[in-house]
């Protein structure tokens, strides 16, 4: 187990040098370069810029050497500082733009996920074991339904009804007495009440997917005679559903959280620019349209980075949960 | 026949499938009686309701199906106070499938060993887990206890190294070590009816040969009986007491296994004995044709009317055996048999 | 067994028994394509949804003709119009034949806000190939006659309202399905060529090469679409002509299509390397591009198409997204993602919500794809019967 966890740790490495890399390429990407970019900023507020500027900000940025080293400038410097540049779109540096906001994208996320499983679990699993009944129709169409409606569509109705039937503006993390306060207790609570909008509206498309998978795992453990020995032992019903073929069918639930996060951060970016949240999406966004490519340089690492460890963290579990993985057997069952 | 020796007895056992396509009599009037310690052999095609029957003395007939009619009786054996045993009767089909009081006869007074070992048991979880969780389920012992049980019947059944294959995990073990540690499961809250269903199929002959050594020397030891579904004859002959002859949801023949093999008498089972391929027939200059029984198994939906083998029965009798279903009589002391060649009702 | 003393389950199951034992002759003759769009057209849901996708293409490709007006005509005068109702029954109680009252523009008393109120003194007929906006139909032929309408002169018809500059809604959607639903398809198109180029080079030369291939399709289902997207397209250049822009967004939303097809490609290029036909072709001394393309490449084309229908739902609502952000496309192209720029301000959409009537437009897109992919994928299951 622990050469496996190890092993699946180094894995990692090829991957985040590869998202480091895509990141870099999209930094590099809009033409000209970003010190012209900057000099018209400037320029258009007023200042004027000399050419022995221009070549001061151009080495600050490394521009005048070749495209590898400048990488690894760049790396170099967030590896061992943390610092991700400067972005002129916030007049700030990035790390100091997406250091809060990030922490609040993942913890969305992560809430969507939790709940994805609270509700995806036991429904699928019912609706396997009641195959072919009226609830089982009913989940599946909404089930296709959800999956059909990404979340913004549904931030944008619920943002509409509840401005016109009931007046009021939905979006933000915090109410605006609280939004600069410092944190407290009152603070907490009202982050809460704020925060479920988001969570739900991003669960739901993965609320449908993973009841789809649930209920197509279950069916096909059901199917096995494990299950019908388990009966035989005169356990009740629930026992054998929760202990035989729930406890198989699970898996690719934990090996699909490697696809579920993947999906929220991605579903998340348009609620959260839709609801207009104190989050990373919005911060991408402003910065994308600025040109601020550093911004964007940073959420696609960052993200990328928080992907594959949470991979490396569902193989784990997944190999804690089943024996056949840990023992590297590959016999089907 | 004494009753305080019988362990189950069947009367008129329906079973039915009720599918779109139409209703599948599985089991269509079976009746059936095993004595206590006894190994009551059952023998037929694919098809013919072995495994459906089996399935109904557990409670166990999976949707659609289910018992339509017929009585299931369990003579369990209860400690009286004075130490000596009495019996009670269980009627099975008054019970209902996930109650209570059924499923404190599955796995405990009544168990069942399957034929597939390799999917038999879940793979995330060790065989000692598995083994325990039926000893928890129904003697009151902790854990420790539970283990050490475990560890004794592995160890009745031949694993080597008990101690340690209770830790392991199913896919560790072969498909004859499968199979064994299955019927240490079976055996580990000593059942008064053991039902092997088939246990040795998926196996090779070797290991096959071990595992029928094995439960006849367990059923030694601990003295249940043991309903022993195949459709392998040769089985039959090592293993079984009496046997019922089993075709289309019927008893055809029933009888001690003497009697089947030397006086075989309806002619399914005639049929039967003349497909088996014997040693005999390589040795002797002259070689024999095997036989095979004509047609096949009729469509499962439709009604045979008469006797539900004359299609291919070669001793047909027309205008009777194709209009009046014949009864089961006892033609015989012990030994009863369905067809009009011995006498209509 | 004999008819005659057999009683029969049912009546007329012997004749249904010959009809079934031809239906399958014909079964095991069949070939790959056929017995998957046999068992595809059992999946009744994937045949409806088919039906729909098809009527969605044809107001699509005559999008033209089939709307009333010009999707960038603005309509100065009905300025956020909201939909028109096409009666039958008039003021008076009288029936006649279909026709829309004309509106005049007042102000609500309250809000202070225009509003357009209906004046029940001016009826127009609503009537068939009516003169309205000129267009090329197909960019071909100039003509001015549209499916329905008005005419000229007459209040114009807004079945779906208008936009904030006064576009007609219906148009816009008619014609925004022009490139909403093309995303996809050129999408897959793209995603199909990278995936078999990319998928067949990892699983034919294997080695360093696979390996570096391997990793890009992990990194690639690590990471967040939209975010990714976002970012690429946000780098295209502002001044870049509409048909680029276009083709560059679906090149942006293809890089995630092509890796699962990719990896299908690869595995079943290993594992058929191994199998007897390969050998035997290989010992016929066939060559190896023949070897693949005639042996093994019909051997999966199945699990190619249900990889790719799998990708496009997600494309179209790639383009949707982008298109709604404004990174992409931009006005004046027209799609739908770009008409849901207007529902960016809530207050619009309090105000008008006809503007998100693309939201079930797209909805409904794709839900019909996942049927028609669900079904797809069912039948091309060869374990599935």
């Amino acid at each position: 187990m622990l050469s496996y966890i190890a092993m699946r740790f180094l894995r990692t490495i090829p991957q985040l040098f590869l998202i480091s890399v895509l990141a870099f390429i999209i930094i590099q990407l809009p033409p000209g370069d970003i010190v012209e970019t900057q000099i018209q900023n400037l320029q258009a507020s007023g200042a004027t810029v000399d050419q022995r500027q221009a070549e001061l900000l151009r080495k600050q940025y490394g521009l005048d050497r070749p495209v590898h080293l400048r990488y690894l400038l760049w790396i170099g410097k967030i590896v061992t500082k943390f610092d991700f540049g400067y972005s002129y779109a916030f007049q700030k540096p990035v790390a100091d733009v997406i250091k809060e906001r990030m922490g609040y994208t993942f913890a969305i996320a992560l809430l969507s996920a939790i709940l994805t499983w609270v509700i995806a679990i036991p429904v699928g699993v019912f609706v396997a074991v009641k195959q072919y009944s009226l609830a089982d129709y009913i989940v599946t169409f909404f089930t296709f339904i959800g999956m059909a409606v990404p979340g913004f569509f549904l931030a944008l109705v619920i943002m509409y009804i509840a401005l016109t039937k009931f007046g009021i503006r939905v979006g933000g993390l915090f109410s605006p007495e609280y939004m600069v306060a410092p944190w407290s207790w009152g603070k907490f609570l009202d982050l809460l009440s704020n925060m479920w909008l988001p969570i739900v509206l991003l669960g739901i498309g993965g609320t449908a997917g993973t009841i789809r998978t649930m209920r197509a795992m279950m069916l096909d453990e059901l199917r096995k005679q494990y299950v019908m020995v388990a009966r035989a032992k005169g356990l009740s019903e629930l026992q054998v559903i929760i202990r035989y073929p729930m406890r198989l069918a699970i898996n690719p639930i934990i090996s699909g959280l490697m696809w579920l996060l993947p999906w929220l951060f991605s579903g998340g970016t348009l609620v959260e620019i839709v609801l207009n949240l104190p989050t990373a999406g919005p911060a991408l966004y402003s910065a994308l349209m600025a040109e601020d490519m550093y911004v964007a340089g940073a959420y696609i690492l960052i993200i990328g980075a928080l992907t594959s460890i949470s991979a490396v963290f569902s193989d784990i579990l997944l190999a804690a949960s089943d024996p056949r993985i840990r023992f590297g057997g590959v016999e089907g069952v | 026949m004494a009753t305080d020796n019988l362990l189950i007895e069947i009367k008129d056992l329906h079973t039915y499938f009720y599918l779109a396509e139409g209703v599948v009599r599985a089991v269509d009037g079976v009746d059936l009686r095993i004595k206590r310690g006894q190994t009551m052999g059952i023998v037929g095609e694919s098809g013919c309701g072995k495994s459906v029957t089996a399935l109904s003395l557990m409670q166990l007939v999976p949707p659609p199906g289910r018992i339509e009619s017929g009585e299931i009786l369990f003579y369990r054996a209860v400690r009286g106070n004075n130490a000596s045993t009495m019996t009670e009767v269980v009627k099975i089909t008054d019970l209902k499938p996930n109650s209570k009081e059924m499923r404190s006869i599955r796995g405990n007074q009544i168990s069942m060993v399957f034929q597939e070992p390799m999917t038999a048991m879940s793979p995330v979880r060790t065989i000692g887990a598995q083994i325990m969780e039926v000893i928890m389920l129904h003697q009151e012992v902790d854990r420790a206890e539970a283990r050490r049980r475990a560890i004794d019947m592995l160890a009745r059944v031949n694993l080597p190294n008990p101690a340690q294959a209770i830790d392991r995990y199913p896919f560790e073990l072969s498909g004859g070590m499968r199979q064994r540690a299955l019927i240490a499961m079976a055996l580990s809250c000593h059942p008064s009816l053991l039902i092997a269903d088939e246990p040795t199929t998926a196996l090779d002959v070797t290991t096959e040969a071990q595992i029928l050594e094995l439960m006849r020397t367990l059923q030694n030891d601990l003295g249940m009986a043991i309903m022993y579904i195949t459709h392998n004859m040769g089985v039959i002959a090592e293993m079984a007491d009496e046997v019922a002859v089993m075709y289309l949801g019927r008893v055809v023949e029933q009888t001690d296994v003497q009697s089947l093999f030397f006086n075989p008498l309806h002619p399914y089972t005639r049929a039967l004995l003349k497909s088996i391929p014997q040693l005999s027939d390589a040795t002797a200059k002259k070689r024999r044709r095997l036989e095979v029984i004509k047609g096949m198994v009729p469509d499962p939906y439709s009604i045979l009317k008469g006797c539900t083998f004359h299609p291919r029965c070669e001793e047909m009798i027309p205008g009777v055996c194709d209009q009046v279903l014949p009864m089961l009589i006892e033609v015989e002391p012990n030994h009863s048999v369905r067809c009009h060649l011995y006498g209509t009702p | 067994m004999s008819a005659s003393t057999v009683t029969k389950g049912r009546p007329g199951r012997k004749k249904r028994q010959e009809t079934e034992v031809q239906r399958e002759e014909e079964f095991y003759r069949a070939g790959q394509w056929q017995l998957v769009w046999w068992k595809f057209k059992r999946h009744r849901l994937a045949r409806v949804s088919l039906a729909v996708l098809a009527v969605f293409y044809f107001v699509a490709i005559f999008a033209d003709f089939l709307s009333p007006h010009d999707p960038l005509h603005r309509f100065q005068d009905h300025l956020a119009h909201p939909p028109t109702i096409i009666r039958i029954r008039d003021a008076q109680g009288n029936f006649r034949a279909p026709f829309i009252y004309g509106t005049v523009k007042g102000r609500d008393p309250e809000t202070f806000r225009p509003v357009h109120k209906i004046d029940t003194n001016s009826i127009h007929p609503v009537k068939l190939f009516v003169r309205g906006d000129p267009y090329k139909f197909w960019g071909l032929f100039p003509t001015d006659v549209h499916l329905f309408g008005t005419g000229k002169d007459a209040m114009p018809i807004f079945i779906l309202g208008t936009d904030s500059i006064g576009r007609d809604v219906l148009s816009r959607i008619f014609y925004g399905g022009r490139i909403s639903l093309s995303v996809g398809l050129v999408g897959i198109a793209i995603s199909f060529i990278l995936g078999l180029i990319l998928g067949g080079i990892s699983g034919f030369f294997g080695g360093v090469v696979d390996e570096v291939i391997q990793r890009v399709i992990e990194v690639l289902t690590t990471l967040p679409q939209i975010p990714l997207w976002m970012a690429l397209a946000a780098a295209l250049p502002r001044d870049w002509p509409r048909v680029q822009v276009y083709f560059a967004t679906t090149l942006i939303l293809s890089i995630f299509g092509w890796t699962g097809l990719a990896r299908i490609v690869r595995g079943r290029l290993l594992s058929m390397r191994e199998e007897d036909f390969v050998l035997a072709a290989r010992l016929d001394g066939e060559s190896e591009w023949r070897i693949i393309t005639r042996y093994m490449l019909p051997g999966f084309a199945s699990y190619i198409i249900v990889s790719l229908t799998g990708s496009l739902p997600g494309m179209i609502l790639g383009e949707t997204s982008l298109s709604f952000l404004g990174i992409g496309l931009n006005p004046p192209t027209i799609s739908w993602g770009v008409m849901l720029q207007e529902a960016q301000d809530i207050v619009n959409v309090a105000y008008f919500p006809w503007v998100l009537w693309p939201v079930p437009v797209v909805v409904v897109a794709v839900l019909m794809f996942n049927f028609v992919g669900d079904g797809l994928r069912d039948a091309a299951d060869p374990y599935v019967t």
